[in-house]
């Protein structure tokens, strides 16, 4: 893996660079991958333990008590519906803004951005009377639609940004050729824009799969997804880290593994010198 | 084709969720808290569902806080998502007298008189018991016997504050990184109001006068929280204003504190070889008094009820029934041991000599819970029920407001007296919005 | 008649229509109802007492002496952590950019924070790091034979930065990794070949193509930032005293600590209004960023 690269100063010191800094990002998160092997004395020994007898006990504690796998299936229905669903909605939406602008264009953006500044917790009262009168109280369904209500206006905006990047003489070129409003978006807009819709997507999976205000309050036994499921584990009375590491690392670690395999199509979707 | 093979799976997913709700047999929601007791008891369920095979349980299971969110939002607009919810002593007369639960009618054989008075007392509104406790729990002076010893220090039965002061002197070690007392100094009525609510009561205090006026800038109010303040400051550890119970466990747990007044509940994790570094290094004694031993240590109990919206009532109750009676401990004891049997419940329990044996905080946790009185928890009389709260609807809001002053002053940001007297006006300004007085 | 060019145009305004009117309704009627809350009397724990109070729910609010703190913590949270995220989040972008060993890898850590669940982060951070005994910062500390700082207790609303930061710098780096992935590395060339320096070509080239990226980035961790509460909650629950409460965290404490609708009704007002003149502002100062 390393032939293919010319060495010399510069790559060196940004390679050690880049490396450092993304260790030290990310070592909360081992940290937290490593406690979940401890027993809950040795999660809160001082100093820490690096050296020490794995167990897998905090995660059978959880199977046992809990059934992960219905968690989970919520939280693929309700995550990967609600990114769907929000596409369907936003990319038109995004390519009137940025391809058919008008006056108004910008004011409804904003407007739209501005559906998500009332705080969740003062309109959580009035949400929960109207799924109790609609019967949706503690249903996948609820959820699903809320998710991509809360998530549709930064859809919007990741994806007019994108667009904006599209050259509008590639469309118009198409047009010119007799291409209809579907074969101009098939062909040219999604091809180009493909990097831009998958972040926008996954940053939507990551933010449902993640969004846990309206998840504990709105579900009770069925719907719960995985932030129902860390919730349950987070503070009782009695030593917890340990376990609550475990549970963390079971409910991020399908979107992290997710988020592995994409990042290549995430980053490298758009290659402008195809069409230049 | 694809869009339309994905709108399928799409409806698939949606009527394959809704279809296991609509089972045959009852099925029974319940919310409850995630503290230990109640994970067995959801382990041990299926033992239930197997006794009666038409009804099936469905757990909820949330840490305190989002639980009492959830519990009340649900059930103050009727949601019915629940058909039993735990709460606590707090919740129950309010929400008994309002008409939300239903009231609790048990065979004989479950033996309500069993229940211990003081928890079956501030269970019930108007007569009727309301919540039946799972496990209840005091508050007591747990500290480190070997450290006790090595500075000739000697707790005997309910000790002063002032002895405490001394000894959490003598216990200090901060060179081998050993803090003479920890305490609660987290925000929140439920946190560090909990214990220095007690911890005024023992100085004289009250939080309202026979008017409902606060008595937050009192001379009791103001001894308290200067010598707690004071304590803190010199002999505890750092970061003590973000400390509540799990916080301070994992410090004691560790071999950091000389002594710890808080929950009965944690005797049994400190006397835990499997989690605790000092488990047989550990002792008790009653929570300190100072001008009274009134109100000097609190009394919990984690219940079960049922709502009033509940259409599953009848089944409800059977469950409760099951998992408060005296045959649920006993099975506890013999299957796990009778060290983690849920206490703080049954006289029966802590009559049994297994028990006995086998908890060895059990003396000190039984005399706690008897001498903590509800109805009469301050030196001076008080409209009020409730030890380490007022059991009003307005004192959650008044909780947490001076709370967060309490801390303030820990943390050194205001003077002790300065943070008296905000918490007076927060309170002050509650109690008027509610109507107590103009 | 009109012209196939106006029908398109038609057609391409149609496509706003889902989304304007699914929004409009997910808006609209909860605005509507916590309007109408806030200008009654409704307390979860006493449902019986009811009615019109007029103005007495916000001047409840407004006149708790923690509202002037909550205004100004609210403001500084947002103002540093949309500070900290772009800046180190534009740095590290433009680090990993271009290609190096392992540069798939180093991506994946880096955004891997932001998927972390709110509530972990905060408990992570508070009890594994921050913990003046036990946490990795002091044991970093003492073994350089230093004093641990106690984060929550002595800077509450730093530490609920750093732990925002942490979250949403991955953010901001996500998206500027993908909008840099559209710069004209012919232009970069033909630029590096004129002996530009990396300076001259971050403010000429880079900056001009991320002006967007950020707009929109600084956009939407405002309006996620505004409505922080659960990361305040758990760690210092707003103090000590009212050092880290914010509007939300307010809010959150009238609705679901004091079950008070009418005043946290009337607070989710305010949180609008206040949201709408910190909006007005960012479009001033970055809104010609949105155009080409």
């Amino acid at each position: 893996m390393f032939g293919s690269y010319e060495w010399n100063k510069k790559l060196v010191i940004r390679t050690v660079a880049s490396w450092a800094l993304a260790l030290l990002v990310f070592f909360p998160i081992l940290f937290m991958l490593v406690t979940s092997f401890k027993t809950e004395l040795q999660a809160i020994a001082v100093p820490s333990l690096w050296v020490f007898e794995p167990t897998l006990e905090n995660y059978t504690e959880v199977q046992d008590r809990s059934d992960y796998l219905h968690f989970a299936w919520n939280s693929i229905i309700t995550s990967v519906l609600s990114t769907i669903l929000g596409l369907l909605i936003a990319v038109p939406a995004a390519y009137s803004f940025a391809f058919a602008p008008t006056k108004r264009s910008k004011d409804i953006m904003m407007w739209m951005l501005s559906t998500k500044m009332m705080p969740a917790v003062g309109a959580l009262i009035p949400i929960y009377v109207i799924c109790q009168k609609l019967g949706l109280l503690d249903s996948v369904f609820a959820l699903t639609i809320i998710f991509t209500m809360i998530n549709l206006p930064i859809m919007v905006w990741m994806l007019y940004s994108n667009f904006k990047d599209i050259p509008r003489e590639i469309l118009e070129a198409a047009r010119m050729d007799g291409a209809t409003l579907w074969d101009e978006f098939r062909q040219v807009l999604l091809p180009l824009s493909m990097g831009g819709i998958a972040s926008t997507g996954l940053l939507c999976l990551v933010l449902s799969w993640n969004e846990a205000f309206w998840v504990l309050n709105l579900t009770s036994a069925n719907a719960g997804t995985l932030a129902s499921l860390v919730a349950s584990y987070s503070s009782p009375e009695g030593l917890f880290w340990a376990k609550l590491s475990a549970v963390s690392v079971l409910a991020i670690g399908p979107i992290v593994v997710f988020g592995w395999f994409s990042q290549k199509q995430l980053v490298q979707g758009l290659t402008f010198g195809a069409v230049k | 084709m694809k869009i339309k093979q994905l709108a399928m799976a799409v409806a698939g997913a949606l009527t394959l969720s809704a279809a296991s709700i609509a089972s045959a047999e009852t099925e029974l929601v319940i919310a409850t808290v995630n503290n230990g007791h109640m994970i067995e008891m959801q382990k041990l369920s299926s033992k239930f569902e197997e006794a009666n095979p038409d009804i099936k349980l469905k757990w909820v299971t949330l840490e305190e806080g989002t639980l009492r969110q959830r519990v009340t939002t649900d059930i103050a607009t009727k949601g019915g998502q629940f058909d039993i919810m735990t709460i606590g002593m707090y919740e129950a007369p309010i929400w008994g007298k309002k008409g939300w639960l239903k009231p609790l009618e048990f065979d004989a054989s479950y033996d309500v008189e069993d229940i211990l008075p003081a928890v079956r007392d501030g269970l019930s509104a108007d007569g009727k018991l309301y919540a039946a406790p799972f496990y209840g729990e005091s508050s007591m002076l747990m500290y480190r016997k070997d450290l006790a010893d090595a500075a000739g220090i000697k707790f005997e039965g309910r000790p002063t504050w002032d002895q405490v002061a001394e000894a959490a002197e003598k216990m200090t070690d901060k060179d081998n990184g050993v803090y003479g007392i920890c305490l609660r100094g987290k925000p929140g009525w439920g946190d560090n109001m909990a214990f220095l609510t007690t911890m005024a009561n023992s100085y004289g205090a009250q939080w309202f006068d026979m008017d409902w006026k606060p008595q937050l800038t009192s001379e009791p109010w103001k001894n308290a929280i200067t010598d707690y303040v004071d304590m803190m400051t010199k002999f505890g550890p750092p970061g003590s204003s973000a400390n509540s119970f799990n916080e301070i466990l994992a410090l004691y747990n560790e071999g950091k504190c000389g002594m710890w007044i808080d929950a009965t509940i944690a005797a049994s994790f400190i006397t835990d070889p499997e989690q605790s570094k000092v488990a047989d290094k550990v002792a008790f004694a009653q929570a300190p008094q100072k001008a009274t031993d009134k109100g000097a240590n609190w009394l919990w109990a984690w219940s079960l009820a049922v709502p009033e919206s509940s259409k599953k009532s009848a089944e409800a109750m059977k469950f409760i029934e099951w998992a408060t009676s005296k045959d649920y401990i006993k099975m506890m004891g013999e299957e796990k041991g009778w060290g983690k049997v849920p206490t703080g419940t049954r006289a029966s329990t802590y009559a049994n000599e297994d028990f006995q044996k086998a908890a060895v905080f059990a003396d000190a946790e039984i005399a706690a819970i008897k001498s903590a009185n509800p109805n009469d928890s301050t030196l001076n009389e008080s409209p009020y029920v409730g030890v380490q709260f007022a059991a009003i609807p307005e004192f959650q809001a008044i909780g947490t407001a001076v709370g967060q002053q309490m801390s303030a002053a820990l943390a050194g940001k205001v003077s002790v007296e300065e943070a008296l007297e905000a918490a007076q006006k927060a309170a002050d300004r509650e109690m008027r919005r509610a109507g107590y007085y103009e | 008649m009109s012209s196939p060019d106006q029908e398109s145009r038609l057609t391409q305004r149609l496509l706003l229509t889902p989304a304007v009117s699914t929004l409009l309704l997910w808006m609209i009627v909860p605005l509507v109802m916590t309007i109408y809350f806030s200008f009654i009397r409704y307390n979860l724990m006493q449902p019986d007492a009811s009615g019109f109070v007029g103005w007495s729910n916000y001047e409840f609010f407004i006149t708790n002496p923690a509202f002037g703190d909550a205004v100004f913590n609210t403001l500084l949270l947002l103002g540093s952590v949309v500070i900290i995220t772009v800046t180190f989040g534009l740095a590290l972008a433009l680090l990993i950019n271009d290609p190096f060993p392992g540069q798939g890898l180093v991506r994946v850590l880096l955004i891997s924070p932001f998927f972390i669940m709110p509530t972990v982060n905060a408990l992570l951070w508070k009890h594994m790091m921050m913990n003046p005994i036990y946490g990795v910062l002091a044991q970093i500390s003492v073994f350089f034979g230093t004093e641990p700082i106690n984060w929550l207790q002595d800077l509450p609303l730093f530490s609920v930065i750093i732990m925002l930061s942490w979250q949403w710098m991955p953010f901001a780096c996500l998206i500027f990794i993908t909008s840099l992935q559209s710069m004209d590395k012919e232009q970069l060339e033909a630029s590096s070949l004129d002996g530009a320096t990396f300076w001259q070509q971050f403010r000429y080239l880079y900056l001009p193509h991320l002006a967007r990226p950020m707009s929109v980035v600084i956009m939407i961790e405002v309006i996620f930032l505004l409505s922080v509460f659960a990361e305040i909650f758990i760690t210092t629950s707003g103090g000590p005293g009212t050092a880290s409460t914010n509007l939300a965290y307010l809010i959150f404490a009238e609705a679901l600590l004091n079950f008070d609708v009418g005043a946290a009704s009337a607070g989710a007002v305010f949180a609008i209004i206040l949201a709408n003149i910190v909006a007005i502002f960012l479009i001033r100062m970055i809104g010609k960023n949105l155009e080409n």
